[in-house]
Formats: structure tokens, sequence, C-alpha cells
């Protein structure tokens, strides 16, 4: 009964999907909105018409003068400074507007660019001190604050007068401090045209890929030979540029120049930049980011005076929200992978029933043996890792090695061996095809292709992506083995979309049909999804129908059937199910049959706690990963199967010397060849009345001349 | 060589040596007895909150709230003297007020790892509104007959030496003891020269920290103490002016390094004496208040320039996070 809500629950609960979304991105940006959201929420229940056009618009006006600022701040922050002086800046843009149009009577173009150049000319002063000359952000925004505002302050003594006394009436300035286009403030539509191009800036330009990178770590990017001084220096620039614009739209807005104009307006800026999650310090933030921060603070500043609350009291709730929103913020983003990490892991039910018997005297197909005691060994300490081992019609012997290598050992005597090529990531299954070229699943990277003169070529690392899926997975995560049909389509398995490579035995503690199978038809180039929802596919061998494939699910402990063609087209079959061990890879045998190797044997805690997702969930929380229960591959074994799914015979190492777990194994003219993913050797085992002219692609393809 | 280990303290010494100089040579009435002790009586208070915040600076924070614990909890004790409290009461509560304040500033900072900058911004923030808000009447705490005696601490003499002068000395005295001669200011050494390497060792960061930010508030609500003293009320919209600034400059352009470390109380009197004397000198040159920051500005950023050249930053040396 309660194993039956357990199996229930597991199937029909996604448990999966809460890690798989915190591990997005932009989850680093939801606290700061719903900050900003239960703000919005909670001051329009407390304000009547806070949300009417009205109030938006005057918001939003607001909002875009300072986002502005926030922008550019943004920017310096994630660089990896500070910029102190962006309030005095603001001044005297203001000033220099006012003063362009009012006393000098410049048409409005001329005072625009004016002003915008006058801003990025007060950047650059701080962006030459800190980028080239190197000083410290902090200090020297705050020198050159103190001396833009007593620049300010003398400027106005003169000027004040002259600027308020004249008041010019240009209809494009009108535009720009009170003009509306479909309803929407200017300014806010010029900042939401500069938001969406900063963000394509910082996430899809290289010159904002270097600003993050500088912000991240300035000593690697300039190792790796980003300009850090000019990229820096500009950032200021930017900063200076993008005040000025926010200055320019509110001295069209209030035309005014009070000596008050753009106090502690760092202090604000600085806030929302905080607030919206940016860190200080750099590397990290984003624009929606300062939009969310200049939202909230605009939104409960002006929320607090509109409900005419004593300035004091202003002043408390706007440091309470700062304070605990900050809060919030810094253990979200100091916790979230640790979050990340103990939720992504969702283990689903499984049950197996008890194993066959594979004990010595209790007789059966499985029962253990010490057959593979007298294999001969094969580049013995040479060669590390040949989770698949195969060979040429020349007789020549191929194997992965975990340094991203394909080795060759020459026929005859498998002596010498070569590097056959270099792909860079561990080779998985392999299989040749009708012109002998060498296709390999290759973990991490995907299938890859090698001439026979070892030229490498990418077949394909991505197929289509699952519409329903979070996880991006397009991507090619961990390709395990292939066999190609008679028209040339590859069908190859991949293992899980939810790990990566070494995080295998998560995946087998999860037990969820994490993997697939997939098609890569090289005539057409196209990759396509063909199964989901499979156990840790694995093995993959054609079957002697020629339209469909034997797949083993490696901890589905069974072997399966997939027609690709003729009539069963699309259906899948249980080959044969309960196995005592975890299957591996398929190949064909001399007389028809097929070996299949068992990577390691079952044990009956696994087996139990398998049937128990809250158990192994608790395990994966409380436990470091070398404490979990892991399926056992320590021992393992070959078996030959018909395509009954009947076993015939198996092969064992009693004594563990050679080969205790075994990925794979080819037979080749008599001889059985082993490899082990964790191992140092390659077997040759002499196998009793096979064909000694067994050549599996001369079989496969038809002879060569 | 020798022109190398020219630091940035000594540079600051050098200009205040030459200004100071000029100024005797040209300014009439600059170097007198009386002059002296107005300069020095004018930048003590500025001195004691450049003490407070190299303790914090010394430990790699910042504390942007010093203003704010300087204007209220001394306004407390005007408000409550003048409300009718005894003077002892109104000191003690405002010394709790500070000391809450400070813990829970270093809570914030230790605890909660919210940076030192954004903490005491928005605690500052939070401590004048409370001010604002709850405390004061009148945004000019005005001085009251109940406080009689107590401005002897601003105004009185002591041999002839104006009070806060003495304080400002007696301060020094006592943080210098704190950095150089107790564990608690090795400690905060360490933590500034790296956190990291200081935690593992065994130093327990998080107290220490704490303890930095309530001897700031303290040390801040004492400096408001003695600036209440010499000006007879308090003007708690001291907070809106750009102060903090000031405090942040005779700190760092003393030599004490934001990056944490480095530096002690010798760095934040070089620094005073640097900003006191321009500033008195200008003002015995007529001086706009404008102008005077203006020409402030221009020298510290003369001073840091030389700084890096005589002392350059790389790629390669600069602390990663450290703006």
């Amino acid at each position: 009964m309660q194993e039956t809500f357990v199996k229930l629950r597991s199937r029909y609960w996604p448990d999966h999907l809460l890690g798989e979304i915190l591990s997005k991105r932009w989850t680093e940006t939801a606290i700061p909105m719903i900050v900003l959201i239960a703000v919005a929420v909670a001051l329009s229940q407390a304000i009547p018409g806070f949300l009417s056009p009205a109030s938006l618009g005057d918001t939003a006006r607001q909002a875009g003068e300072i986002g502005f600022v926030v922008l550019g701040m943004a920017l310096v922050v994630i660089v990896g400074g500070v910029d102190l002086s962006v309030g005095s800046m603001f001044a005297l843009c203001d000033f220099c507007a006012l003063y362009c149009l009012n006393v000098l009577n410049w048409p409005v173009p001329a005072v625009i660019v004016a002003t915008i150049a006058f801003g990025a000319l007060l950047g650059s002063v701080n962006g030459i001190l800190i980028g080239y000359l190197r000083l410290r952000a902090f200090i020297t925004t705050l020198i050159t604050l103190i001396i833009f505002r007593s620049a300010y302050d003398l400027l106005l003594v003169g000027n004040s007068v002259k600027i308020a006394s004249s008041m010019p009436d240009f209809p494009a300035w009108d535009f720009l401090g009170g003009g509306e286009l479909f309803g929407i403030p200017s300014v806010a539509l010029l900042y939401v045209v500069i938001a969406i191009f900063g963000h394509i800036f910082l996430t899809r330009l290289r010159p904002g890929w270097h600003i993050t990178a500088i912000g991240g770590s300035r000593r690697s990017a300039y190792n790796s030979g980003i300009p850090v001084r000019r990229t820096i220096a500009l950032c200021y620039v930017a900063s200076g540029a993008l005040t000025g614009i926010g200055a320019l739209f509110f001295a069209a807005r209030l035309g005014t120049v009070g000596g008050d104009v753009g106090v502690g307006l760092e202090v604000t800026v600085l806030t929302a930049t905080v607030l919206g999650g940016i860190t200080l310090g750099g590397g990290k933030g984003s624009v929606a980011k300062a939009l969310a921060g200049t939202l909230i603070v605009l939104l409960i500043t002006n929320g607090l005076t509109t409900l005419s609350v004593r300035g004091g009291y202003n002043r408390m709730v706007l440091a309470s929200i700062l304070l605990v929103a900050a809060m919030i913020d810094i253990r979200w983003l100091k916790n979230r992978n640790r979050i990340i990490s103990k939720v992504y892991v969702a283990p689903a039910y499984h049950y197996l029933p008890p194993p066959p018997s594979t004990e010595i005297g209790k007789g059966g197909p499985f029962e253990q043996n010490d057959k593979l005691r007298d294999v001969s060994l094969i580049g013995l300490s040479r060669i590390e890792s040949p989770e698949d081992v195969i060979l040429d019609r020349h007789d020549n012997l191929y194997a992965g090695s975990r340094h991203g290598d394909i080795m060759k050992f020459h026929a005859p005597d498998y002596t010498r061996m070569e590097v056959f090529a270099h792909i860079g990531g561990q080779p998985l299954g392999m299989a040749f095809d009708r012109n002998d070229n060498l296709y390999c699943c290759i973990g991490g990277m995907g299938l890859y292709r090698i001439a026979p003169d070892g030229k490498v070529e990418k077949a394909t690392d991505e197929t289509n992506r699952s519409i329903w899926s979070v996880n991006d997975d397009s991507r090619l995560r961990l390709a395990d083995d292939l066999d190609i049909a008679d028209d040339g389509r590859i069908f190859f398995s991949e293992a899980t979309v939810r790990y990566e490579m070494d995080e295998w035995p998560v995946d087998g503690l999860e037990a969820r049909g994490n993997g697939r199978i997939i098609c890569y038809d090289p005539n057409k180039n196209t990759t396509r999804t063909v199964l989901r929802g499979l156990k840790f596919p694995n093995g993959i061998c054609i079957a002697s129908d020629r339209q469909s494939i034997l797949f083993a699910e490696t901890f589905g402990c069974s072997i399966k059937r997939y027609w690709f063609d003729g009539p069963k087209s699309g259906t899948v079959e249980v080959v044969m199910d309960n196995l005592p061990g975890y299957p591996d890879n398929i190949n064909l045998a001399s007389d028809g049959n097929y070996w299949l190797a068992l990577v390691g044997m079952r044990s009956p805690a696994l087996d139990l706690a398998w049937r128990m997702p809250d158990f192994r969930r608790r395990m994966g929380k409380r436990l470091p990963v070398d404490e979990w229960l892991f399926p056992n591959i320590n021992t393992g074994c070959v078996v030959k199967f018909n395509e009954q799914g009947k076993i015939l015979e198996s092969f064992w190492d009693l004594s563990g010397a050679n080969h205790p777990m075994i990925t794979s194994m080819r037979e080749h003219r008599g001889h059985l060849y082993l490899g082990g993913i964790a191992n140092n050797r390659i077997g040759r085992y002499k196998l009793d009345g096979a064909d000694p002219n067994f050549v599996q692609y001369d079989k496969r393809w038809g002879k060569q001349a | 060589m020798a022109l190398r280990r020219i630091n940035q303290q000594g540079i600051v010494l050098g200009i205040f040596a030459v200004m100071f100089v000029a100024f005797t040579a040209f300014l009439p009435g600059f170097f007198t007895t009386a002059n002296m002790l107005t300069l020095l009586q004018n930048v003590s208070v500025l001195g004691i909150l450049g003490l407070a915040m190299a303790i914090v600076v010394i430990g790699r924070g910042i504390d942007i709230s010093l203003i704010a614990v300087l204007a209220v909890p001394p306004g407390l004790v005007l408000q409550m003297v003048q409300d009718g409290s005894s003077l002892p009461v109104a000191l003690s509560v405002a010394l709790l007020l500070s000391l809450a304040f400070g813990l829970f500033n270093g809570w914030l900072i230790a605890y909660a790892e919210v940076p030192a900058l954004f903490t005491t911004l928005a605690s500052g923030l939070f401590l004048a509104g409370f001010g604002q808000a709850a405390l004061f009447k009148l945004d000019v705490v005005q001085w009251s007959p109940g406080l009689q005696g107590f401005e002897w601490l601003g105004q009185g003499q002591l041999l002839g030496i104006p009070m806060p002068i003495i304080v400002f000395a007696l301060a020094c005295g006592l943080v210098a003891f704190l950095l150089r001669s107790t564990r608690p200011g090795a400690y905060i050494y360490a933590i500034g020269d790296n956190p990291n390497t200081a935690r593992v060792t065994g130093v327990p960061t998080r107290p220490i920290i704490v303890l930095q930010f309530v001897l700031a508030a303290l040390i801040g609500c004492f400096a408001g103490l003695v600036m209440a003293a010499s000006v007879n009320s308090m003007p708690t919209r001291i907070f809106n002016s750009t102060m903090i600034y000031d405090v942040i400059l005779v700190v760092v352009l003393g030599g004490i390094g934001l990056s944490g470390g480095r530096g002690g109380v010798l760095n934040v009197v070089i620094g005073t004496l640097l900003i006191g004397t321009m500033l008195n000198g200008m003002t015995i040159m007529d001086v706009s208040y404008s102008g005077q920051n203006l020409v402030k500005g221009v020298v510290l950023l003369v001073a840091v320039i030389a700084d890096s050249f005589l002392n350059p930053r790389n790629e390669e040396t600069a602390q990663q996070g450290d703006i």
C-alpha cells in the first residue's frame, strides 16, 4: 500500500524539476524580483491610485532618469569598481544642458550631444585615473565627487540667475521632459532601447564578456589578453555618458539648477545596484537586476512620499527594506549552489525482483566460474580506461584511453601501440561503418568520426531539444555506445541528460529514466532523439533482422529491443529483464548470438534502496558522496545470449586479477577481447569452438577486396 | 631605489610639511600659538572620527554610519536633558544606544555577511531616520541648563590647551594601545590582512568584526559629545553633509589602505593634520567653502596619483574584489 503510493508519487510528481529550475542562471535575479513584486503589491494596497497610469507614468519618468545612472553604475560595479561621483556628474551635466540651452541658446540636438559628451568627458577623468593610472575606484571617485561638486557650486554662483531668467521654448526639449509616445514617457522609451541594447551587450557581445571577465577575475582577464585598462576606463566613460543622459532628461523635466541637484544620488544609485543583486566587487550583474533595483528603490521612496510619512520614518523604512533585502539576497546567492546540490538529485522509485543466483553450486547460466583466468594481456599498464575495444578487418585492435586518445595496437602480436587519433574526451563505444570509418561516442563531447587515416571529424554533438524539459537537453552530455544500420543511420545511446560523465554513480542513485537513444543520419546530417526516459541506456547492437536494435539499460538491468524499421517500427520490447548485474556493451558473436558485458553485479542493499526514494534522498543530502550506496562495479562478467533472451554461457574472473569489471568485449578470429573502463589492460581470451575466421565487420558489411 | 620606499604616508607628510612651511612664510597670522590651537581644535572631532574609521578600515571594513552615530546618540543626550532627565541617565542611554547600534552593524556584517559598505549605508540611514522621527523635535537640538559643566569637554582648557585637543590625544593613545599592544588589536590587523587566513588560523573573526563596529560606534558617539559640547548644540542635519567623505579621506590619505591590514594611529594624525592645515590656511586666505573643497579635492587627487606612481598596483598584485 505504502509502496504503491511511493511508486505513484515518484512516477507522477516531477521531483527533478525543482533542482533544474534552481540551477537556471535567471533564478539569481529571483530575490530582487520577488522583493519588487512584494513592494509593488504592498504599496498598491496602501495607496489608492498607486498603479494608475498617471502615477505609473510619473514613476516611469523618474525611473528612466535614475535608471540610466544605475545602468552606468551597474557597468562599473560589474567591472569591479564603484563610481561615487555620479551625483556630482549628474549635477554638472544638468548644469551643462541648461547652460547650453538657456544661456548659449544652442539648438536642442547640439545640447543633447554636448551634455552626453560632457558626461563622457567627466567619466573619462575617472576612467583614466582608475583604468590607466590604476588608482582605487572607491577613493578616486570619492575625490572626484568632491571636486565635481565644488566645481558645480562655483559655477552656480555666477550662472544660476542667468539660467533661471531665460526659459526658451523648444518643442523638442519639452518632448524630452514631458513627451509621450503611445502613452509611454519619452525617457522610458529610450531607457527600454538602451536597456535592451545593454542586455545584448553584456550577454552576447565580446566587450560585454570582457567586462564580466575582468570583474570576475582581473588577473585572469589580464593574463588571457583582455585589454583590462582600456575596458575599465571605457566603463567609467560609459557611466559618465549614461549619467549625462539621465541628467539631460532631468534638466528637460524640471529645468532648474539648485544646490541640491544630485546630492546623495550616489547613495540611491548604489542602493539600487546592490538591491538589484549586482555584487559589489564585480563579475556578477545584469541589466534586469539594475532595472529591478531601480524600481524597488523608486517605488519605495515614491510610495512613502505619497503616504506623506514623516521624513524620519521614510528613512527607517527604506533602510530596513534595504537591509532585509540585501541579507536575503546575500544568503540566497551564497547558499544557492548548496541548495541546488541538495535538491538536484531526485531519486525515483525503481523496483527489481530478486535476481537469479550466481553462486557456485546453485547451477544456472550465471553460475560463477574462473574461465577468464587464462587471458593473455595486451597493453598492460600502457593503456588506461579502454571502455570499448574494437578490431578492424586487418586484425588491428583499437581502444579508447582516459587521455582522450584512441590507441591502436598493431596485429599480429599487439605489442606495438600508437596513438591512432587524439580527440580530447574519453572515448566510449565504437563501431566501423561500411567504409571503415570508425565512429566513436565521446563522453561529454558527442559522436565523432575517425577516418582510416586517423583524421577526426565531429559527426554530431546536439539533438533536438525537448520542448518541456527545463534543462537544455539539446547538447549531448554522455554519448555512450552506438551501432550502424544498413542504410548508414547511426543509433547511439546517451546514458543521462542530467549528469556529466564523472557523475554517473549519482544517476545510478537517482535511478530515474534520464537516458535516451538518438539517431544520427549521416546522409541528411540530422540528429533526432528516438527514445526517451531510459534508465542509463548503454550498449547498442543491430539485431539480426537489421530492422531493430538491442540496447542495454544499465540501471534497468534489462535488454530491450527497439524497431526502427519494418512492420513493428517504433515499438519497444523487452528481451531480458531482471539480470543479476548491470548490463553494458552488446556485440555480435560468431554463432549469431550476442555477447553482453555485465559491468557490475547487483546487491540486495541497493535493490532495496531503489524502492525507497526518500531514503536515497536523505542519503544524498546527509552523507558525503563517497559514503553513498552505489551500484557495485567491482565484479562483473561476460555472458552470451540469444535473440530470444536466453542466457547461454557466462565467463567470470573469480580471482579478480585481470578482469574484475568488464565494460566491453569483441569476438575476433576465435578470440574474445575484453575492455574495462577502470582497467589498465585489454584481455584476449581463446574461445573454444568459435569460428576462427570470424571478423565482425567483414560479416557485417561484406568482405572487401 | 630610495624613492621607491616613499609611501603615501610619506607623500602626505611631505605635502603637509611643504604646505605648513608655505603658509608660515606667506600667511601672516598662520604660525601663531592661537591659530595652531584653533587649527587643532577644529579638526579634533574629525580626528576622533578618523580613529573610529581607522579601526574598521584596518580590519578591511568601512563604516559610513559614523556621522549618524555622531549625531543621534549625543543629540539624544541633549534632548533628554532638555526634557528633564539627569545627565548621567541621558549619557548611559546614549551609550547603550551606540552600543546596540554597533552590535547591530557588527552582527549584520560578521554574521549575516552583508558587505560593510552597504550595511553601514543602510544602518546609518536607519539611525538618522530614527532620530528624526522619534527622538528630536527640532533639527538642531539646543543646549539646556541641565548640561551645566558638560561644555567643559568641548570648550574647557587644561594647561592652556583646549580640551578637544587633549581628548583627541587621549583617544589616539587609547586606540594606539588597543591596536598595538592588545590581542584584539593584533587580530584586527590579521583579519584586515587576510580574513580567510585569520579564520583558518583560529582568530575569532566574527566576534572581532563585531568588536570593531562596536568600538567605532562608541568612539563616534564620543566625538559627537565633544562636538556638541564645543558648539553648545547638536545640529542633527549634519548627517546630510559630506562629512563622512572627509573622515574617509583623513584615514586613506594618512596611509591606511582600504584593503585593510595596514596603518595605524599615526596615519590618522597625519591625515588629520593635512586636512586641518589646508582648511585653516584657506580659511585665513578667505577662500569660499566650495573653493576650499575644490582645492582639497585636487590636492588629495595629486597625493593619490603620486602614490600610484611610487607604489604601482598592477593586475598581478591587486586584490580581487578590492574597490
